[in-house]
């Protein structure tokens, strides 16, 4: 899933500005499994930005609603109205949600509510973790299952570097060593002597620093 | 300007390699470089020169490699692949040949969280080992993707080793990487954990490694016992024994430099006569005036000339 969290409501309200009428829209995907952005986000964002817009002596008033996909058109005409009727939109979508949402309605002014993190899991209640960069060519057969590109904090395909301690990353104790990771599940797997042979440099054409990806299915065209 | 490493033909010799460390400054001014070629002359058989260590910005490696090439002292060049992409890298590596410099140590680097740049994207398009692999693949005339090159530089490749981090059975599969991949000889980290040093180079003997590439082992000389704590507690990758921090303890503090210095002599001492061990790189950061007392104390002054 895309995992985002909450920016900090004083950066929302400035975002506001003086709209007097505020749309609070959530998505029911991905960032409400990571409990930014879903219906319950949404009701609490929108009850943090009336008090403080109350506490400011302002007379703002604030929707909430929240569609079941902000990613995709076909969700999107549901929340027409209330879009209609907002002179300001905060987003409580992921980076491509919000700019689905303002593609859709081209008159409305969407505003970011989260930062977009990364592309995760939820390892335990409460403790999400960045698992896959998007890059383009999945490495995973090769390293059991755990990506280096993305776990790895120097990205090495050769590793693991000389800070890796104890299982951890020398860039943070909370950060797993990706290749103790690596090591351990290929020894598990009895592959171990896979880690002998020479990994080349990435072809990073195929990710985000090639170009903004598209993709065209033409059977899926209409 | 050098045609062949010095470095080079002083291992082919067999004789006890001695290298040290020159940290650039973090200005512009050359002075601090000359002045750690002046305590390095004739001391030592080369100097590293750091990358913007600890991913701190300073004067760069290459610029403070030449410096040193001018006068009369044989560098290392070091090179991280966490500041620049493959295409700055093969094109300072082809400068860097221009320039005369033939040995090339290549390392990732620390990561940009430890330095003063936090806010810097990593690059990391290439590894150590596959930047081992591209300084090899050019010295055989091409480049990474196989572009034909005028003139094949020449080098003396060289690689990190720090047989103290995790996973322990992991390292010597890597020192065996980077040989593959092209490292000709390798500059250990610091030393202070005898046994688990001697448990790797053990391994790597059984494995024909020291054979393929000379090893160096990594010496700093600790000036206290808070030195000492520190790199402990504070420094990744580095392992420092409890037994090695109660010695220097144990001496009044006006007296540990001495003993910290007398701890360094006697692991160069120690390492001579480990079978597999090429020589010693000596890191005294900070402390570049003591490395002509640890090597004539170590007793390998002077320097061989080679003829």
């Amino acid at each position: 899933m895309i995992v985002a969290d909450k920016k900090p409501l004083a950066e929302v309200l400035a975002s506001i500005g003086k709209a007097g009428r505020v749309l609070v829209i959530g998505c029911d995907t991905c960032v409400a499994e990571c409990a930014a952005g879903g219906r319950k986000e949404v009701a609490l964002t929108a009850s943090a930005l009336r008090i403080a817009l109350e506490k400011e002596g302002r007379r703002v008033e604030v929707r909430e609603a929240c569609l079941d996909r902000q990613c995709v058109n076909e969700f999107l005409p549901e929340a027409a109205e209330d879009m209609a009727w907002a002179e300001r939109i905060v987003s409580l979508g992921c980076g491509a949600g919000v700019q689905a949402l303002a593609r859709f309605y081209p008159e409305s002014d969407v505003v970011p509510g989260l930062n977009t993190q990364f592309i995760g899991t939820t390892v335990q209640p409460g403790v999400w973790v960045e698992e896959c960069s998007g890059c383009g060519d999945c490495k995973l057969a090769f390293f059991g299952a755990v990506c280096p590109v993305t776990r790895c904090s120097k990205r090495l395909l050769n590793g693991p570097c000389g800070g890796s301690k104890g299982g951890k990353c020398e860039v943070s104790p909370e950060v797993d060593c990706a290749w103790q990771l690596i090591y351990d599940r290929l020894a598990a797997l009895g592959l171990l002597a896979r880690l002998r042979e020479f990994v080349p440099p990435a072809d990073w054409s195929a990710s985000h620093s090639g170009r903004p990806r598209t993709i065209i299915r033409e059977d899926r065209r209409i | 300007m050098t045609q062949t490493s010095r470095l080079a033909g002083i291992l082919a010799a067999g004789h006890f390699a001695v290298t040290a460390e020159c940290g650039p400054p973090q200005g512009a001014d050359p002075g601090p470089v000359e002045e750690h070629a002046a305590h390095l002359a004739g001391v030592v058989d080369s100097v590293n020169v750091t990358d913007n260590q600890t991913a701190v910005v300073r004067l760069s490696s290459m610029a403070s490699a030449v410096i040193l090439s001018r006068l009369g002292l044989e560098p290392v060049l070091q090179m991280v692949t966490r500041d620049r992409n493959r295409i700055a890298l093969q094109s300072d590596l082809l400068g860097a040949a221009a320039l005369g410099i033939r040995n090339v140590l290549c390392l990732t680097g620390d990561h940009q969280s430890f330095g003063n740049q936090k806010s810097a994207l990593g690059v990391f398009d290439l590894d150590s080992i596959q930047l081992l692999y591209a300084a090899r693949t050019m010295s055989e005339g091409r480049l990474l993707d196989g572009t034909e090159l005028s003139a094949s530089p020449e080098y003396f490749l060289g690689a990190a080793a720090n047989p103290f981090a995790d996973p322990v059975e992991f390292r010597v599969i890597r020192l065996a990487k980077k040989i593959d991949a092209g490292a000709r000889f390798i500059q250990t980290q610091c030393i202070y954990n005898r046994s688990r040093f001697e448990e790797w180079i053990k391994r790597a003997r059984e494995e024909g490694l020291t054979e393929k590439a000379y090893i160096l082992g990594g010496i700093t000389p600790l000036k206290s016992a808070r030195m000492a704590q520190y790199m402990k507690d504070k420094v990744a990758g580095m392992d420092v024994p409890d037994e090695v921090i109660d010695r220097i303890k144990g001496v009044p503090a006006k007296e540990q430099a001495k003993e910290g210095i007398r701890m360094a002599v006697e692991t160069i001492e120690w390492l001579r006569g480990l079978e597999g061990m090429a020589g010693v790189h000596i890191m005294a950061i900070g402390w570049e005036s003591k490395v002509p007392e640890i090597v004539r104390a170590a007793g390998l002054s002077p320097r061989p000339s080679l003829a």
